[in-house]
């Protein structure tokens, strides 16, 4: 018997810990992927978005590997552009999303009324259509790409508010909260010191598995018209350019950008739960 | 003067768990209360230290009633350290938080220094007791309430943090209240011992 347990317990563990160290090479990995995105997004020769007829309507090929426009623009860099662009929006209404979950689902420690505000407007959010709530602000915002990062930020908090709201109240219900009232600590310093390294872990998953949301929602606002304007090189606007010469045959104006847009938000999905599958072992530190 | 006037508590409306209890417990004094599993001490301990609000009566502390926005005066020591103790924290984190012990303090209530940098996790709950006290022990505590303190401790480390307690009761006039169904050890330290029953049955 002993022996049996003794001889499955180090292999558990070290199936554990091998778990873990593949999903922080695939953490690592993509990463990686993301940075050379936005990299590229900085870094690539502008020089083809320049207009030229001579080479316009061409089919993917060696020097245009995404095929160009009507216009003769290189879809390739038109596609790094918009899908950097997209990070940007992405990464700043998935931080201020963060940010208001954050504040908003803390408010359970300051008193009743507010917390059951909070809950209430969770509520309220989480059942209005999402793309109904997000082409509302955009559009009352007069769209463009700040009415895209407040539509997208205000829209996406609830789902991580809840969870934290959830989180704190079982550590506000802890005995080691308790003690540290009668230590006179204030619900301030608790938060600071006992509840928010507890939540960083979570808020901080939180916030990457919203980005791909982000940033399809962003595309999808955009795509239907009521987002970012058609000057500026977003994902959602090639798509829906695309659209119109689709029946002509130009297949590759929607397909390869359409398809990188999925990449990138299969890669931040995947960083998301490998995230957590790394960060697993600290829930509570129990061995 | 800690004065307990009157109390009943129950979980909930239809169990009562005890009715109209009163106690009092002098600066200096070392009071023990004796009574079966179940009975209610652990209860009546959390209420004492302000952990649980009772239905009907009172706890005065020196004048005072709870909530308090400072220090609470009265410490509990439970008997269940592990959940009294952020599992997450380092256990130098765990004693900063009240404040800041000298190594002779904690040398004499045991506490080796190795384990500071150590998680709740890979202390034994007699080792975590330790820290409990240490960190109940600051210089505002007037009055201590031991839950069954050292009953998952050997005898040899017992007596020795009874010596050490004891010594800092005498020095600092604290009040304690000395809970166990180990009677020896009442016998041993206390200077009344009542039994919880008695407290019962008087209403
Ligand atoms: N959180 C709770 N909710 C409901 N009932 C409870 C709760 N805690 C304790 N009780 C009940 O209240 C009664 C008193 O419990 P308490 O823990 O005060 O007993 P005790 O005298 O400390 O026992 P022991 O000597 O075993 O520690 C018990 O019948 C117990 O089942
Ligand atoms: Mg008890």
């Amino acid at each position: 018997m002993t022996e049996l347990i003794s001889k499955y317990l180090p292999l558990k563990r070290s199936k554990k810990r091998n778990r873990r160290k593949r999903a922080l090479t695939f953490s690592v990995l993509g990463v990686i992927l993301l940075l050379i995105l936005v990299g590229s997004g900085f870094l690539i020769d502008t020089q083809g978005l320049v207009v030229n007829f001579d080479e316009a309507n061409s089919a993917p090929s060696w020097s245009h590997p995404f095929g160009t426009d009507w216009l003769g623009r290189d879809m390739f860099v038109r596609t790094v552009k918009g899908l950097s662009l997209s990070f940007w929006v992405g990464l700043l209404a998935a931080f201020i999303s963060g940010v208001i979950a954050l504040i908003l689902s803390l408010l359970l420690l300051v008193n009743k009324t507010l917390d059951s505000l909070v809950t209430g407007l969770i509520d309220l959010f989480l059942g209005v259509p999402h793309i109904v709530a997000l082409i509302l602000i955009s559009f009352m915002l007069g769209g463009g790409l700040y009415g895209v990062i407040i539509a997208v930020a205000l829209t996406h908090w609830p789902r991580l508010a809840r969870l934290l709201r959830a989180e704190i109240m079982q550590i506000k219900n802890s005995e080691y909260i308790s003690v540290s009232r009668h230590m006179g600590k204030s619900w301030f310093w608790i938060a600071q010191h006992h509840i928010l390294p507890h939540l960083m872990p979570q808020l901080f998953i939180g916030f990457i598995l919203m980005f791909p949301h982000a940033i399809l929602h962003e595309a999808s606002i955009t795509f239907l018209g009521f987002g970012l304007s058609s000057e500026q090189p977003a994902i959602g606007i090639i798509l829906s350019e695309a659209m119109g010469y689709l029946s002509s045959g130009m297949w590759w104006l929607a397909v390869f950008p359409g398809l990188m847009l999925l990449v990138m938000v299969a890669v931040f999905d995947s960083l998301g739960r490998n995230l957590r599958k790394v960060f697993d072992p600290f829930k509570g530190q129990k061995h | 003067m800690l004065k307990v006037n009157n109390i009943s508590f129950g979980y909930n409306s239809e169990h009562g768990v005890f009715k109209d209890i009163s106690l009092s417990l002098k600066p200096g004094e070392i009071l023990g209360l004796y009574g079966k599993s179940g009975i209610g001490k652990t209860t009546f301990a959390k209420i004492i230290a302000g952990y649980l609000k009772p239905d009907t009566g009172s706890v005065v502390v020196d004048g005072e009633t709870y909530p308090f926005k400072r220090r609470n005066p009265v410490q509990l020591i439970g008997q269940h350290p592990e959940n009294t103790i952020n599992p997450r924290w380092q256990m130098n984190q765990v004693l900063g938080e009240s404040g800041v012990f000298s190594d002779e303090f904690l040398r004499e209530l045991g506490i080796s220094n190795e384990w500071m940098h150590r998680f709740p996790s890979q202390l034994s709950g007699g080792e975590l007791q330790r820290f409990c006290l240490a960190r109940a022990l600051v210089p505002e505590t007037k009055y201590l309430i031991a839950d069954e303190m050292t009953t998952m401790l050997d005898a040899i480390t017992k007596a020795q943090i009874w010596e050490t307690v004891l010594q800092l009761i005498k020095q600092r006039q604290l009040g304690m209240l000395v809970i166990s169904h180990e009677f020896p050890l009442l016998k041993r330290t206390c200077h009344r011992i009542l039994d919880f029953e008695d407290l019962l049955g008087k209403n």
